[in-house]
C-alpha cells in the first residue's frame, strides 16, 4: 500500500466582512446573531485543504478526509462552496464552532472522530490545519489533536512541503522575524499546521462537487452531536474594541506639504 | 497554594530574547501578587547567559534541559524537554513567551501534563487571589477576560505586553535534567533558518514604523499604464531609508497568483491582517490599501496611523487612520524619499 492518508481539520468562521458583537450566552461569551451570521471556511484551514489535496493528487494511492465540528446548518452552507474545489470525504460534528470553545475539548472530539474514521492508516496519516483559526486564535487544537493521535513530528506555520525521493517531507515553516526554519521529517505521521502555503485557491468545479455531494450530504446528516464543555474555564467578560479613532482627512494639501508633515512624524 | 513556573527557550547565543525577558517580567509579578513560589525552566545547547537572568530575576530554582539535540526548534524534543522541566518542578502555571519556538509545543505540553493553554495573553491581573488574563479572539476584534480553575495551566505572553527584565546573576538552586531521546524522538532533521527569497530583508519586527503598500501601487495610474519597477523603487528607497518593517494587503500579495504585475519583494510572509501578521510598531503608514475590516484587524497594535489614498471615503477615512492624505502616493513617496536623504 502506497500514499498518504491526510485528514485536514477546519470549521467555519463569520465572514470577516461582517461586524462581531458579543453577548453573554448560556455557557459565556458568544457572538450576537451567531446562527445567522455569513459563514467562511477558516482561511488558513482552507489553505490546509488546499494543500492537502494537491499532495493527495501528486501522490497515488492517496486518499483526503476533513474533520469539521460546527453547526450543522452553518457546514452545509459552507461545504456548498469548498465541496466544488477538491474532493474530499467528509467526517462532520454537529457542535459549536465559536472561538470562545475551549480548544481542549475541540481538540478531544476531533481526535476521538479522526480515531473512528474506517480505513484510515495510522502510519500513513498526515494531519492538516490551519496553523490557528480565524475563531480562538490559539494555536492550540491541532498540537492536542496530535498529542491525542501520538504525532510527535508536529510543524506550525508551514508555507511550504515537499516530498523527497527517498520519502522524506521537507517542510518549510514560519519563524520569528520573517524568518523560515527548514527541516526534513523521515515521513508520516506528521502534523502540518498550514499558514498561507503557496497555492491559490481552487475554482469551483461543478463535477467536483457533484462527486463530493454524494458523501457530503450523508455526512452531515449522521453528523454525531459533539458536547464540548468548558471544563474550568470562566469568561469574566468580552468586548469589541469601542475605540474610534478621529480621522483628520487631508484633501488638497499640496504633496511637498504632505511630504513634509509625514517626515516630520516619521522623526518626531 | 499557585507554583509559577517560567519556561523558556534559550537564544543560540545562550541568552534570553526580549519577549523571554518580558515573560519573566511578567511571571515574576504574577508570582508576588499570588504569593505563589517562582522557578524556571530554561532550555538550549547552553543556558548561560541565559539562566544567570533568571536567577536574577529570583527564582527559587532554575531547571535546565542542556545539549546539542536542545539547540534547536523541534517539536519532539522541545516538548520532552518541557515535559520533564515540568514533571520536576510541578507548576500549578506556565508563563512562557509566545515566540515561534514556544508556540510550536506549548498546547501539546498542556496536553501532555493534563492542564489547559491560553496563548498570546496581553495582560494580567490577580482579583481576590485569582488570576484574570485578557486575550483577543476572532483575530484582533473582540477582546477578552477569563480565568481558569484547571491546572497546570499554561499561558504565552503576547510580544510586548511588559517591559524586559533585565539582570544578572543571583544565587539559586539550579538542577540539570537529562532528557533521554530515543530515536522516535528523531525522525525530524532540522536543517537551518534561512531568509525566504526576497522577503527576508523587508522584515524588521523591531522597526519602530512599518510601512504598509496596498494593490493600488500595482494598478494601472493616470496614464492608464501600471508602474510596478517605479513603485518598487519607490517602496525599497523608502524602507532603505528608514528602516521600516514593511508590510501588504492580502490583495497585494494574492495578485501574482491572478497574472498581474508584482512588487517581487512582497511575499506572503508580509501580509498583515485577517490571514496576515498582526504586528506590533510604534506608528503605521499606509499607502494605496483602502482600509477594509480584513486588512485593518491587523493593525490592532499599531499606535499611531496615518494613511495615502486616493479615496476619501476609503475604511481608513472611518475613525481606522489618525490621518488620512487623499494624493497620489507615487508622488508623496517620491517627495518624502527626497526629504529624507540618504
Amino acid at each position: 500500500m502506497s500514499g498518504y492518508h491526510v485528514v485536514v481539520c477546519g470549521s467555519v468562521v463569520p465572514d470577516p466582512l461582517h461586524p462581531l458583537e458579543p453577548v453573554t450566552g448560556p455557557n459565556g461569551p458568544e457572538l450576537k446573531n451567531e446562527m445567522i451570521l455569513p459563514a467562511v471556511f477558516d482561511p488558513w484551514a482552507a489553505h490546509a485543504l488546499y494543500e492537502a489535496a494537491h499532495l493527495v493528487q501528486s501522490v497515488p494511492g492517496s486518499r483526503l478526509w476533513l474533520v469539521s465540528i460546527g453547526p450543522r446548518a452553518k457546514l452545509q452552507q459552507v461545504m456548498m462552496t469548498i465541496g466544488q474545489k477538491v474532493v474530499l470525504q467528509l467526517v462532520a460534528l454537529d457542535g459549536p464552532a465559536g472561538g470562545f470553545v475551549d480548544a481542549a475539548a475541540t481538540a478531544e472530539a476531533l481526535a476521538d472522530a479522526i480515531a473512528a474514521i474506517d480505513g484510515l492508516d495510522r502510519a500513513r496519516l498526515v494531519l492538516c490545519g490551519g496553523w490557528a483559526s480565524a475563531s480562538r486564535g490559539a494555536g492550540a487544537v491541532l498540537q492536542m489533536v496530535g498529542e491525542h493521535l501520538g504525532i510527535v513530528d508536529q510543524f506550525q506555520g508551514v508555507d511550504e512541503l515537499a516530498v523527497q525521493p527517498d520519502g522524506a517531507l521537507r517542510v518549510v515553516e514560519r519563524a520569528d522575524g520573517g524568518l523560515n526554519q527548514v527541516s526534513l521529517c523521515a515521513g508520516p505521521p506528521v502534523l502540518l499546521g498550514w499558514a498561507t502555503g503557496n497555492r491559490p485557491e481552487p475554482p469551483n468545479n461543478p463535477q467536483i462537487g457533484m462527486q463530493n455531494m454524494r458523501g457530503v450530504m450523508p455526512a452531515l446528516q449522521k453528523a454525531r452531536p459533539a458536547q464540548l464543555g468548558m471544563d474550568g474555564l470562566r469568561y469574566c467578560c468580552a468586548q469589541a474594541p469601542r475605540r474610534r479613532r478621529e480621522t483628520r482627512i487631508v484633501k488638497d494639501m499640496p504633496v511637498d506639504e504632505i511630504a513634509r508633515e509625514i517626515v516630520a512624524w516619521i522623526r518626531g | 497554594m499557585e507554583n509559577v513556573l517560567f519556561l523558556a527557550c534559550i537564544e543560540p547565543d545562550g541568552s534570553l530574547g526580549k519577549t523571554a525577558r518580558e515573560t519573566l517580567a511578567i511571571a515574576r509579578q504574577a508570582a508576588a501578587e499570588l504569593g505563589a513560589e517562582f522557578c524556571a525552566g530554561l532550555i538550549g545547547e547552553h543556558c548561560e547567559p541565559g539562566s544567570r537572568t533568571a536567577a536574577a530575576a529570583g527564582c527559587a530554582a532554575l531547571y535546565l534541559v542542556e545539549g546539542s539535540a536542545f539547540g534547536i526548534s523541534r517539536y519532539a524534543t522541545d516538548s520532552a524537554a518541557a515535559e520533564a522541566i515540568a514533571r520536576a518542578a510541578r507548576p500549578t502555571l506556565v508563563f512562557a513567551p509566545a515566540v515561534s519556538r514556544v508556540s510550536r509545543f506549548i498546547a501539546g505540553l498542556a496536553q501532555r501534563l493534563g492542564g489547559r493553554v491560553d496563548t498570546q495573553i496581553t495582560g494580567l491581573a490577580v482579583h481576590d487571589g485569582q488570576l484574570v488574563v485578557d486575550r483577543w479572539f476572532y483575530r484582533q476584534r473582540i477582546e477578552a477576560t477569563l480565568t481558569r480553575t484547571t491546572r497546570p495551566w499554561l499561558l504565552t505572553v503576547a510580544p510586548g505586553t511588559m517591559p524586559a527584565f533585565d539582570g544578572d546573576a543571583a544565587p539559586t538552586r539550579i538542577e540539570r535534567i537529562a532528557v533521554d531521546l530515543p530515536e522516535s524522538l528523531q525522525r525530524t532533521r532540522v536543517e537551518g533558518v534561512q531568509a525566504p527569497p526576497g522577503a527576508g530583508q523587508t522584515v524588521r519586527p523591531d522597526a519602530e514604523l512599518l510601512f504598509v503598500a496596498g494593490a493600488g501601487w500595482t494598478k494601472p495610474q493616470r496614464d492608464g499604464q501600471s508602474h510596478v519597477e517605479q513603485a518598487a523603487q519607490l517602496i525599497l528607497g523608502f524602507l532603505d531609508r528608514t528602516q521600516a518593517s514593511l508590510g501588504g494587503s492580502k490583495s497585494l500579495v494574492d495578485v501574482g497568483g491572478e497574472g498581474q504585475p508584482v512588487l517581487p519583494f512582497l511575499t506572503h510572509l508580509n501580509q498583515v491582517g485577517q490571514t496576515g501578521a498582526t504586528p506590533r510598531h510604534p506608528k503605521g503608514l499606509a499607502t494605496c490599501c483602502h482600509g477594509e475590516e480584513p486588512h485593518v484587524v491587523g493593525w490592532r497594535f499599531i499606535n499611531e496611523r496615518r494613511a495615502i489614498n486616493l479615496d476619501p471615503n476609503c475604511g481608513w477615512a472611518r475613525g481606522k487612520a489618525d490621518v488620512l492624505y487623499v494624493a497620489d502616493a507615487f508622488a508623496v513617496m517620491r517627495k518624502v524619499n527626497e526629504l529624507l536623504g540618504g
